[in-house]
């Protein structure tokens, strides 16, 4: 939890993103985060983000799902409770086949999805500053990290060359917290 | 300036002069507004077949599973009949969200939420066959591999009926979690423009305070595609292993290594009807005509008329080799199935899967909505006779001529099934009016390069010969 102060601009295309992002960066100041309505792709890049190991995560949760069943199946079969069906052999790998797919795609999907909410910060309950309500909606927009030393007409009138539709001071909470999204927070009523 | 290519062949997959911001108004102020009269109408239909349903599943709990119309010889009638026309029809929409993205089909954009949606609910209805079938309902949970008190006893890991239980549920939670991780940006949108406060707190928890920053984007577009690459085998492992339940046995009729392309094939094939049924009403009465085109109902057409003839190939494959077979079984069975007394289902099903859906070779044919509109009711029908052709007519005339005998449902058996329908619209009506039945996001991302006034604006840098164009390229840029 930390109340901090950004300069924030609101940019109507991905066009003009993209070569604002890059003044961005170069200008020194400390880059906050964008917001995006929809993925843009390239963006990650121009922000110098590292691919995202999601995947591997998904692969790790996936072969543990294949090795449950496959144990499991096995034990009770070989060891725990066998149980001779026509004859035919209690380790009868072919027929775990299916119980053994699924459960490989139950435990990577539910993995996966998990990991994701926990690495973005996401779950019922959860509340973040919004810092202009068009972010979810027509408007790309940077939020700038600035502080009381920071000459806000300074910034304002960069982040405005940069085309900017809309630019903003704003004191925000800057990480995640649990509320209410119909109650404003104390910060947004100073 | 955006230079994806797209061929001018193409048609937009998006009408009308569109800008992000009008995209989210068409598709979120349904949401915003009072549902109109039709919806209110329907939705207590729905119910009202709904209740219906409950009853007589409380009749079939209370007395018995002796109230339904299966006997000795037909044990599985109407009930697993429903749950396997159910299923199929649940295969659309993980279809269209999984398999197209993979395949890089960018109309489905258009029309996957609501189907991803119709699966969801199509997956709801099919999970209550098998459960009341099952008689003593209270004790359904024993097919879960727990530890009990039993010895512990465990369930039979073998059998093609245990492996339909892992299949549905894995099915229904994957298809439920990628629906859903789809669904959490653009309940962000509507949480931001909400203007109500129990609108803002609700869509404010159903959105998990989703605010789309780049990272976010970067793991969402991560995780759809780990998920659409996961979903994809297993749409077509989910009717494989239904098809198990009859090819692992030794019924005639049944005992064919056909089964699994040829389910798939069908459930393919009826669901996109059941798509394409509900998608004609919904863009009508939210006014989407705009997002899902005619386009969108053309394509879905096409992959009618494939699976269509795949599935009638398979019809005739079977005939084929019951008679090459030279058993006699397998031959007198497919005999009873076509001049039998349930020789009606039999040409029900031929007509309605085989033979009508080869109209849609035409191409005026499969851009016509009325037309379409009653060729996916059609193949609907077709499709449940299918799977009533499977089970009752390969069961009711078995190796002991003294057992033959004829099933016809009973009205709990009726019931019940018309209780599902009521479960199914009931779902869909409130999923139209309370969530965005188009992925707005995903809408957004295709508007440039597919959006009918984005691709006007590429005709002018389309006539242009290649020389001029990198000219002009290489002055922008200075």
């Amino acid at each position: 939890m930390a109340i901090k102060k950004f300069a924030v601009a609101c940019y109507d295309d991905e066009d003009v993103l993209f070569p604002a992002v890059k003044k961005v960066r170069n200008s020194g100041y400390k880059l906050h985060d964008v917001y995006t309505p929809f993925p843009v792709h390239g963006l990650d890049g121009a922000l110098g983000l590292k691919e995202t190991d999601l995947h591997v995560a998904g692969f790790i949760y996936g072969i543990t799902g294949t090795s449950t069943a496959v144990g499991f199946m096995s034990w009770i079969f070989c060891s725990d409770w066998p149980i001779n069906f026509g004859g035919k052999p209690h380790w009868s790998l072919p027929a775990f086949i299916p119980i053994t797919f699924e459960l490989t795609v139950l435990f990577a999907a539910v993995g996966m999805v998990l990991t994701f909410c926990y690495l973005n910060q996401i779950m019922p309950g959860v509340k973040k500053h919004v810092f202009h309500p068009r972010q979810t909606d027509d408007l790309f927009v940077v939020a700038l990290e600035i502080n009381d030393h920071t000459n806000e007409e300074e910034v304002i009138n960069f982040l405005k060359s940069t085309n900017a539709v809309e630019t903003s001071i704003q004191v925000a909470e800057s990480e995640w917290w649990f509320g209410r999204w119909d109650k404003k927070e104390p910060y947004e009523l100073a | 300036m955006h230079l994806k290519y797209e061929s001018f062949v193409r048609e937009p997959l998006v009408d009308g002069d569109k800008t992000y911001h009008q995209v989210t108004e068409d598709i979120i102020s349904p949401i915003e507004k009072k549902p109109g009269r039709m919806w209110y109408v329907g939705f207590f239909f729905s119910v009202t077949l709904l209740l219906l349903g409950v009853f007589s599943v409380f009749w079939e709990v209370y007395y018995g599973i002796g109230v339904w119309g299966i006997n000795r010889t037909v044990g599985w009638g109407w009930d697993i009949t429903n749950f396997v026309w159910w299923v199929g029809i649940g295969h659309a929409g993980t279809l269209i969200s999984a398999i197209l993205l993979l395949f890089r089909q960018g109309w489905r954009t258009g029309v996957n939420r609501a189907a991803e949606a119709m699966t969801i609910f199509a997956v709801m209805c099919a999970g209550q066959f098998p459960i009341f079938h099952m008689g003593r309902v209270w004790d359904g949970f024993f097919v879960l591999p727990y530890p009990n008190g039993r010895g512990p006893l465990w369930p039979n890991f073998n059998s093609a009926l245990l492996w339909d239980v892992f299949a549905i549920s894995t099915y229904f939670t994957v298809s439920l979690l990628f629906w859903y991780s789809g669904l959490i940006p653009d309940f962000a949108t509507v949480r931001d423009r909400a203007t109500t406060k129990l609108r803002k707190r609700l869509y404010g928890l159903a959105s998990f305070g989703w605010t789309g920053t780049a990272k976010n984007w970067q793991r969402h577009e991560a995780l759809s595609l780990v998920l659409a690459g996961l979903s994809t085998p297993l749409v077509l492992s989910v009717h494989t292993i239904v098809s198990f339940d009859f090819a692992t046995s030794v019924i005639p009729g049944w005992h064919t290594t056909i089964f699994p392309p040829y389910f798939v094939a069908g459930a393919i094939f009826s669901g996109f009807a059941m798509v394409q049924t509900l998608l004609i009403i919904c863009r009508k009465i939210l006014g989407l005509e705009d997002y899902i085109t005619v386009g969108h109902l053309e394509a879905m057409n096409k992959v009618i008329v494939l699976t269509g003839s795949i599935v009638g190939v398979a019809y005739l494959t079977e005939l084929f080799m019951s008679w090459y077979s030279g058993v006699l079984y397998e031959q007198d069975a497919f005999k009873w199935r076509i001049l039998g007394p349930y020789w009606w289902s039999y040409w029900a099903m031929m007509t309605c899967n085989v033979v009508s859906p080869q109209l849609f070779w035409f191409k005026k044919l499969r851009r016509n909505i009325p037309f379409t509109f009653i060729m996916s009711i059609v193949v609907n029908i077709g499709m449940w006779f299918e799977r009533f052709v499977i089970i009752v007519t390969s069961l009711y005339r078995d190796y002991l001529p003294g057992s033959w005998t004829y099933y016809s449902p009973t009205w709990p058996e009726i019931g019940f099934y018309v209780g599902t329908f009521g479960l199914f619209f009931t779902c869909f009506f409130l999923f139209a009016k309370y969530f965005p039945v188009i992925a707005v996001a995903e809408i957004k991302f295709v508007l440039k390069t597919s959006g009918d006034n984005y691709k006007k604006k590429m005709e002018a840098i389309d006539a242009k010969t290649t020389e001029e164009f990198k000219h002009e390229l290489d002055h922008a840029h200075h």
